[in-house]
């Protein structure tokens, strides 16, 4: 190996470095506020650690705040909503991908153009929508506009994993005794899977972290998801950042739990074998 | 097992159509070959019996049963994709078994079937692995034995051997053609291969254009082309051409010569094209033949030589065993024999 080809690949390597420290350094932040006391937080300084940690922000938050019910409270919408989101989305790919039918060109446009939109003017028309049904303050609404934001751009991203799969397949499948849905269910589906790990774990993040309509259709505590839970640590004189940062670090198990779970199933190469040699 | 009929059959895509007024009768056990260049509608033919493609006008009937608006399932049929198409996430006795589970065959019969299926492809040591862990050749080999555990009506090829090595496409065409003899069963093939044709047909239909252009044996198809297209396309190397007008019993070369036409064909007709196969070209010293040509490439096969001759402007091939020609010299001589001459009209139809 050259001495050039050693520079490269520390500086390649230097540079991966360098951006997963950037990314990576404000939860790091995050971890370090939610474990240092409250005398500590503005008492010394600027440090990468504090001089002794507490669990006591953990505690507080787990015991005496509302916070556990924010989070059960997000963890039914986000799960709901990318379980329906990804379903649709499925079906709705595998329509885009497969089927040749009248008006699916205005039918991709129009999913498009919903990407357009910056979702704070559409805050307005959905509560008027929503109110008189019933649905604001409720997380049946939450999970319904959550659904239909999310819908059209899963759909693309699952359509992109349709369109790798050999439609030989699913034809071998009908010709071998299977009607549509049967193959669709029993060949396609199962090879779809990375795709559909990735198509959850974008709807769930993607509604975990939803702010603006949760903090519009929302009022009191009762409902409120964990974003807009996490308000209630500021108050109007003080901020508890020991507190927040610790309701924050819960929050990422979750998310990080999901993506432990479908992991595998991101890892492509799952149609390897099936056509040619 | 079954016979099968193509009435008037057509395909539109859009406005174009890619298949026009097909006719076709097949009979029972019988093994057609479909064939023909790239685009000429034979994959297109084949899906529609299949029922992968929408039949635009006329009738697909198997058993006497309009099979149009059937979907794939409802018509017994089996088919070998080109890309083999084998369910990647199923192990190979799974692939085999997927129609029979679908059917909700019981277990027993099932095994049974697989093993059976697995032995006569000499595929009983493989049967747990996935495909993506077969050679090429294996993976050929189970999409045939999912094809034969069902023991359909109709078995469809769509150019199976395609991506297959020259030899083992060679083995494989004998084992298809082996399998056919003992299932007997009612087999349509779709290939470009004109070697593939002849050797596995029972009738070769060729077509071009989205058109039939001929149905029978390999050997009619061989002898007596119906045309120009299909002239031209059986045989390795191809017929050669020699364009001209019959006038008085003979055939004027675009270059003035004269080739002598046997009494059997037509004195006089005008615009014509004799065609004759390089094997049938008998080669001789310049000077001692019928006509004269230029040699501008000489290609030892090893049980051949393959001379590439210019005559009248075209080219010319000559195929001869004697190894005398492996260096012919700058020019040689050409004649035919009667009986193997072809003659075709302004139309290009066989006369």
């Amino acid at each position: 190996m050259t001495a050039t080809r050693i520079f490269g690949t520390l500086a390649h390597r230097a540079a991966i470095l360098a951006f997963i420290t950037f990314a990576l350094f404000p939860l790091f932040w995050l971890l370090k506020v939610s474990v240092t006391p409250n005398d500590l937080l503005y008492s010394e300084g600027v440090r990468l650690w504090p001089s002794a940690t507490t669990l006591d922000h953990f505690r507080f938050v787990l015991a005496n705040s509302e916070f556990p019910r924010f989070f059960a409270n997000s963890l039914i919408v986000s799960g709901t909503t990318a379980l329906v989101s990804t379903v649709l989305a499925a079906l709705m790919g595998y329509a885009l991908s497969r089927f040749r039918f009248r008006g699916k060109m205005w039918l991709a446009g129009l999913l498009l153009v919903t990407q357009m939109f910056p979702l704070v003017m559409l805050v307005a028309p959905i509560f008027k929508i929503l109110s008189p049904l019933g649905l604001t303050n409720s997380l049946t609404g939450l999970i319904l506009v959550y659904t239909a934001f999310n819908v059209p751009f899963a759909s693309f991203l699952m359509q992109g994993f349709f369109d790798g799969i050999p439609p030989d397949l699913e034809q071998a499948a009908m010709i071998d005794g299977a009607d549509r849905f049967t193959a669709f269910r029993q060949i396609i589906l199962p090879l779809a899977l990375p795709g559909v790990a990735a198509t959850l774990g974008f709807v769930f993040t993607a509604a975990w972290s939803e702010m603006i309509f949760a903090l519009m259709l929302i009022s009191g505590s009762e409902k409120a998801t964990f974003p807009v839970g996490l308000l209630t640590f500021v108050s109007k004189f003080s901020v508890d950042y020991g507190q927040m940062m610790a309701a924050g670090v819960l929050a990422l198990i979750p998310a990080c739990l999901f993506f432990l779970l479908i992991q595998r199933y991101l890892v492509q190469g799952m149609t390897a074998g099936a056509v040619k040699g | 097992m079954a016979t099968m009929e193509i009435r008037s059959v057509s395909k539109n895509y859009g406005t174009i159509r890619v298949l026009d007024d097909i006719n076709l009768q097949i009979g029972d056990g019988e093994f057609i070959v479909l064939v023909g260049p790239s685009g000429c509608g034979k994959s297109t033919l084949l899906r529609m019996i299949a029922g992968l493609e929408e039949i635009t006008g006329g009738e697909i009937r198997i058993d006497d049963r309009v099979m149009n608006t059937l979907p794939p399932k409802g018509r017994d049929i089996a088919m070998v994709f080109q890309s083999y198409a084998l369910y990647p996430h199923m192990s190979v006795a799974d692939n085999m078994s997927y129609s029979l589970r679908l059917r909700k065959t019981d277990k027993p019969t099932i095994t049974q079937k697989v093993r059976a299926a697995s032995v006569k492809l000499g595929l009983d040591a493989l049967l747990e692995r996935k495909p993506k862990a077969l050679s090429g050749g294996q993976r050929q080999r189970v999409a045939m034995g999912r094809a034969i555990v069902r023991q359909p009506k109709a078995f469809l090829f769509d150019e199976p051997l395609s991506n297959l090595d020259a030899r083992l496409r060679e083995q494989m065409r004998a084992e298809i053609r082996k399998l056919h003899r003992e299932l007997g069963a009612t087999s349509i093939y779709v290939t470009h291969d004109q070697v593939e044709a002849m050797t596995l047909a029972d009738r070769i239909v060729a077509m071009h254009g989205g058109h039939i252009q001929q149905v029978g044996t390999p050997l009619d198809l061989y002898d007596r082309p119906a045309n120009l297209f299909v002239a031209g396309f059986i045989g390795s190397p191809g017929m050669n051409f020699l364009a001209g007008d019959v006038a008085g019993g003979v055939l004027r070369l675009s270059d003035g010569r004269q080739v002598a036409l046997p009494e059997t064909m037509p004195a006089a007709m005008g615009g014509a094209t004799l065609g004759i196969r390089p094997e049938h070209v008998l080669p001789a010293p310049a000077g001692q033949g019928a006509l004269d040509a230029t040699v501008d490439l000489v290609e030892p096969t090893g049980h051949g030589i393959i001379l590439h001759l210019t005559l009248a402007g075209a080219v010319f091939k000559v195929l001869t065993h004697d190894r005398r020609w492996l260096s012919p010299g700058p020019a040689i001589a050409v004649s035919f024999p009667p009986e193997a001459l072809h003659l075709f009209n302004a139309e290009g139809l066989r006369v």
